[in-house]
């Protein structure tokens, strides 16, 4: 059947998969019921182990299993590797996969999972390079299934996603399982996706290449979550964890955008006193964190939180006294993370209180200005953050669906990326709703989304910002690269993409080639 | 007209194509481009267009694209039909536009 | 009106993904270039890129100036044919000596126009001067065609012919500047600056806008698209000379209404110069957004 983003979505996956059909971003107020974790209770004295075959021996993984990880090393994880390798080794079979997201450097080990039968499901925010292309070429028999950060969180507590054995790197950890990620050398800052795994999986087991003393302070993951403390020669590769230090982009394309994305923002309702905002990652991001910074100054206005993964840049605003708080889920760099450790102001918080839909009010959901990139915008404002333009799976939702929940929502592109337009009549995967997108900014100008009539007003006269319609922007982008070939796909769903809700929004297909 | 040597055009950065033309017999035409799912066809049917323009008929095309709009193609293949028909500074102005 | 130009934005000819992007950056104009910044073995390459951009990529309001190779090379005949089909606005001459640089290239843009059946005269020029001859004819140069639509210093080779280099206060390019400025008013035509290279120096770039928006030039060469909104903020008029200038371009519109021939505001005559001055500063005024399309001052 077609849902409301007007996505077909075939009735053999709603029915057999139990899916609802997207419906609208409205969360309203359902009543729903967390689920409990088994605990195996202990003393606390037996939990450190020597090595990867022992401790998967102590959890009792079995065949059909879930299993799961967090991706806060990014392209530096060791751990990820480290024991997909010894599960495989020891023949386990017809595991779910259930990281928080998939890095590239964790793809190669999850292609030969698959291929060796030790994984048969995947769930994750993300998956690019080898891996996108392997699933997108039909590697996995069962579709992936993709969720949004919050969405995740969602799932863990509703049960969707019932976790048997977390493996969680740390940087440091007593040998009862308190841990931090702001000391060691692995260092990462917020361990923000992790808390949850830590929180309601089965059998948690921290891997770490520091032993503390006891008890080691602060401590995010606490040694009532844990079962089992791992010591293993490295975590983490420190210089591949983040970028170094934030260089901010000189390319010409991007700071227009930047420049015309904060604009917006300081022509908006929103820019007062006391607001808040996300800015991501990224060429353009980082850009209008330093523009914004300026008209901040400028007008003597001050923000009352800085939201989601954060950069130098954002800490920067905090030590400069522009930012009351920083509410952090994740660190993108060396100088954030390293600032967890001296800032009180820098706060740690899980996914669930970041974006979750389902809890008793989520972080997001306080958000005034959030900032968004996009690989595909339509004519609808839907947003594709999920596949190319050739239909392989080359993404991840992140938080996209959760943080477009921002009173003003801004998704920053340029208008077409080489030969392929950003801008089309229609996203080959609909990730993000238009009805959460208020504002497109591309470097020729901006479109409003047409229910927001109070933004139109508001920013029609803005020096520098040409308004445009979307459909203008569209039809410009593809005077400039022409129109493309419909992509061919097979009729085989190889992911599916949910809403941050848990409800259907569209299908990812095996392409044909 | 005859393509007289292998001639080179255009190069491998981004938003560019690189040409290379060689003595042939038909014209043949092999892609390799960034986009072919969804411009491949309309980055052969310039090629062809503007080979037959020129009225080359034996030659074998080897093109390495890296999202070059089509403008740029066509100025790509243009210089490298000038290379390999050694007339870069005596344009076909009939042909061209 | 005479069109603003405080912006010509270099650019490279044979590079596709700088030739593609040109138009978005609000240049006044754009200057492909086939010269300096093309290899000798992509002469003809570039040649071609930039005739096909010409008359395929949407440039928006930028004033579109291609520079050629000189005559004296074999490929400065194929450069203005190529460019004149493609129906460019203005050819810049590199590294004019004299009057009869500009004479010997008009002859054969005016022959490629026969050629191709163009109106003569539709190719306007503008000359680079970039050597000391260059500058001490620079007011001949300047009268050489009624193409002409300005003249250019280009420093890079003429500090080194003047046994010198740049320096941040621009003493060595003061009798240059000047000359090349007089010549151009002289003449009735545009003045450009040279380009400033240092494109993370901010402070040196626009202390050296300053200084040529003080002598009067209409604008500056740039080789970057982040030097043009630094530009465009030294031109932007303040607000006391754009209410200065409606008050001016007021008083005509109630002297034609009044059909009368003298024009005065505040007990003061107003004359051609002034009039001509009010109406660039409330063009300067618009590109630089301070007013709307009717003239008004945006509220802040």
């Amino acid at each position: 059947m077609l849902n409301k983003v007007n996505r077909e979505i075939p009735d053999d996956i709603l029915k057999d998969k139990n899916y609802k059909p997207f419906e609208t971003t409205e969360i309203g107020n359902p009543e729903t019921t967390y689920v409990a974790h088994n605990v195996k209770v202990t003393q606390g004295d037996d939990k450190l182990v020597d090595s990867i075959p022992d401790v998967i021996a102590k959890t009792g993984l079995k065949n059909g299993m879930t299993i799961s990880f967090h991706h806060h090393f990014r392209e530096g994880d060791f751990v990820f590797n480290m024991v997909m390798q010894e599960i495989i080794n020891e023949g386990f079979q017809d595991l779910t996969l259930a990281p928080s997201s998939l890095t590239n450097v964790m793809n190669d080990m999850v292609i030969k999972a698959i291929k060796a039968g030790t994984i048969s499901h995947i769930t994750s925010s993300g998956m690019r390079g080898s891996l996108g292309d392997f699933i997108s070429h039909g590697g996995l028999k069962d579709p992936v299934v993709l969720r949004s950060h919050g969405n995740r969180a969602r799932s863990i507590e509703n049960g969707d996603i019932k976790i048997d054995v977390a493996f969680l790197g740390v940087p440091n950890a007593d040998a009862v399982g308190n841990a931090n990620a702001i000391h060691g050398d692995a260092v990462f800052g917020s361990m923000g996706y992790s808390l949850m795994d830590a929180k309601y999986a089965d059998k948690v087991v921290l891997l770490t290449d520091t032993i503390m003393p006891y008890p080691n302070t602060p401590a995010s993951i606490k040694q009532t979550q844990v079962d089992y403390v791992v010591k293993v020669p490295k975590v983490g590769d420190p210089d591949k964890i983040g970028s170094g230090a934030t260089r901010f982009t000189k390319d010409p394309k991007e700071l227009k955008i930047a420049e015309m994305v904060n604009q917006v923002i300081t022509h908006s309702p929103y820019f007062k006193d006391g607001f808040s905002f996300q800015t991501g990652s990224g060429g353009a991001a980082l850009a209008v964190s330093r523009y914004l910074r300026k008209s901040m100054i400028q007008k003597n206005i001050k923000a009352s939180f800085a939201l989601g993964g954060i950069t130098k840049p954002t800490v920067d605003l905090l030590e400069e006294g522009l930012v009351d708080k920083i509410l952090d889920v994740q660190d993108f760099d060396k100088g954030a993370a390293a600032s967890m450790a001296n800032n009180e102001n820098q706060q740690e918080i899980d996914s669930s209180w970041y974006a979750d839909p389902y809890n008793k009010g989520a972080a997001v959901n306080q958000l005034d200005v959030c900032i968004l990139s996009a690989l595909e915008i339509d004519t609808k404002f839907n947003v594709n953050v999920m596949t190319g333009s050739d239909g392989v799976l080359r993404g991840a939702i992140g938080g996209h669906q959760d943080a477009a929940n921002a009173k003003l929502t801004i998704i920053s592109a340029p208008l077409v990326r080489g030969r392929i337009a950003t801008v089309v009549p229609d996203v080959t995967t609909v990730v993000t709703p238009g009805d959460s997108i208020d504002v497109l900014v591309t470097e020729v100008g901006i479109a409003i989304n047409p229910k927001r009539k109070d933004l139109i007003a508001a920013l029609k006269n803005v020096p520098g910002v040409p308004v445009y319609t979307i459909e203008e922007l569209q039809k410009r982008a593809e005077a400039i690269v022409g129109k493309p070939e419909k992509l061919q796909f097979t009729d085989r769903p190889v992911a599916l993409i949910e809403y941050r809700d848990g409800s259907l929004i569209d299908t990812v297909y095996q392409v044909k080639d | 007209m005859e393509i007289k040597h292998t001639a080179l055009a255009g190069t491998l950065e981004s938003s560019d194509i690189q040409f290379t033309l060689s003595k042939g017999t038909g014209v043949e035409i092999n892609l390799n481009s960034q986009v072919e799912k969804q411009f491949g066809k309309q980055i052969r049917k310039v090629i062809t267009d503007l080979l037959a323009e020129y009225d080359i008929k034996n030659v074998t095309v080897r093109a390495v694209d890296k999202g070059a709009l089509d403008c740029t193609i066509k100025a790509r293949l243009i210089a490298a039909i000038q290379r390999a028909t050694d007339t870069q500074n005596q344009p076909n102005w009939e042909v061209l536009g | 009106m005479e069109r603003l130009r405080r912006t010509m934005m270099f650019v490279p000819g044979n590079n596709p993904a700088m030739i593609k992007d040109a138009g978005i950056y609000g240049a006044d104009s754009i200057m492909f270039d086939l010269e300096d910044s093309v290899s000798l073995t992509e002469k003809d390459t570039a040649r071609m890129l930039v005739f096909e951009a010409l008359q395929n990529v949407d440039y928006g309001n930028s004033e579109l100036v291609v520079r050629i190779n000189g005559l004296d090379t074999d490929m400065g005949k194929a450069d203005i044919y190529a460019m004149v089909k493609a129906g460019v606005e203005v050819i810049r001459l590199p590294k004019t000596e004299t009057p009869e640089d500009v004479v010997e290239t008009e002859k054969v843009i005016e022959e490629a126009e026969k050629y191709f059946g163009i109106e003569v005269g539709r190719t306007h020029m503008m000359a680079a001067i970039e050597s000391a001859g260059g500058v001490l004819n620079a007011p001949a140069i300047a009268k050489a065609s009624d193409r002409l639509i300005g003249i250019a210093l280009g420093a890079e080779d003429y500090v080194t012919m003047m046994k010198t280099r740049r320096y941040p206060d621009g003493a060595e390019l003061s009798f240059a500047r000047n000359m090349i400025l007089h010549g151009a008013r002289a003449a009735g035509i545009a003045a450009f600056d040279t380009v400033y290279s240092d494109v993370d120096n901010t402070e040196g770039f626009n202390h050296e806008v300053e200084i040529i928006h003080e002598l009067g030039f209409d604008g500056k060469s740039v080789i970057n698209p982040r030097q043009i909104p630094l530009v465009n903020a030294i031109y932007a008029p303040t607000e006391k000379e754009i209410r200065n200038a409606k008050d001016v371009l007021n008083a005509i519109e109630e002297a034609h209404k009044k059909g009368s021939g003298v024009i005065s505001l505040r007990g003061k005559m107003v004359d051609k110069p002034v009039v001509a001055r009010a109406q660039r500063t409330m063009a300067l005024a618009k590109a630089s957004h301070l007013v709307d399309e009717e003239g008004n001052i945006y509220a802040e």
